[in-house]
């Protein structure tokens, strides 16, 4: 392993453990916390929008950074997504995901760091989530044919969002 | 009072994890995408890597804090199965989850990502608002 493979796994690890430390300290760990600031109707509990703006603070500086930067500190290249259209995979598959991320209130990341708590009903989550993404990746690309349709959904999906 | 600035101080801590990655290694801090890639053997050893730094970060504010952080899961195993297949399946189809499209797209103003933003926003919160009538 060259020295720079060694240094990112190094980043790697820090980037994980902060992120690991600000779930735990942000309160995005709890599903009841997490449905209470999605129940907005209700008793709507707003304090972790302040999760989502804080984060989106520092990480815009760090986008600023990277703008004036030829490349990574420890790499030859940015491995930035480049794809701008807007398609129905990208719609549906949120939609989905959000539906999910309501029902229990657990996403990706508090779903994983939760695991270190070792709770039943988290690690089955986990699983089921593992499996989730297996039998997506395992299935013919549904909705991503042609660039075209892309285009013509991002037409149609933007004026349903925007009749909301 | 307390939790808004927990809340604020974790986010910051998030936001700070994402900037390392993209600053150090050019990469987005998406989970789904990082634990995606590792069930498929794609970058393997950097998913590992992430994923045990992620799982020790609970561990690691126990030190400090005294306590683990407050867990409260409620919702019955058939509906824990359903969502987590769910939110395992779109957020692979989305392209991303709350961290991905959530913390890091927007910050770069990612259109696709506010799309994906608003779209599982408006599903989670129509999700727990329709749940609401069945408890």
């Amino acid at each position: 392993m060259s020295g720079s493979a060694f240094l990112r796994l190094g980043a790697t690890l820090v980037s994980g453990v902060i992120f690991g430390i600000g779930l735990s300290l942000s309160g995005m760990l709890d599903p009841a916390r997490v449905r209470g600031f999605l129940d907005v109707t209700r008793d709507w509990n707003p304090s972790l929008a302040f999760v989502l703006g804080g984060a989106v603070v520092v990480s815009a500086l760090g986008v600023l950074v990277t703008r004036r930067m030829q490349r990574p500190l420890l790499d030859d290249a940015f491995h930035l997504p480049q794809n701008r259209v807007i398609d129905r995979r990208l719609i549906v598959g949120s939609a989905i995901f959000g539906v999910g991320w309501g029902l229990v209130g657990l996403c990706p990341g508090p779903a994983v760091a939760s695991l270190s708590l070792g709770l039943p009903a988290t690690m089955l989550f986990v699983v089921a989530m593992l499996a989730g993404m297996a039998l997506h990746d395992r299935l013919p690309r549904i909705g991503a044919r042609r660039q075209g349709e892309g285009a013509l959904a991002l037409r149609a999906d933007g004026g349903r969002l925007s009749e909301r | 009072m307390n939790e808004y600035w927990n809340a604020l101080a974790g986010g910051l801590l998030i936001g700070l994890s994402a900037a390392i990655l993209m600053v150090a290694n050019g990469r987005v801090a998406g989970i789904s995408g990082i634990v995606g890639r590792l069930l498929q053997g794609v970058q393997a050893a950097t998913g590992f890597v992430f994923v045990v730094g992620l799982i020790s970060g609970p561990v690691i504010y126990r030190l400090f804090a005294g306590a683990w952080p407050t867990v409260t899961v409620t919702s019955s195993w058939p509906l824990l199965m359903i969502a987590g297949l769910l939110v395992g399946f779109g957020s692979r189809m989305g392209s991303g989850c709350t961290s991905g499209h959530g913390v890091v797209g927007l910050a770069r103003l990612s259109r696709r990502s506010v799309a994906a933003v608003a779209t599982f926003m408006i599903a989670a919160i129509a999700t727990v608002y329709l749940q609401g009538f069945f408890p």
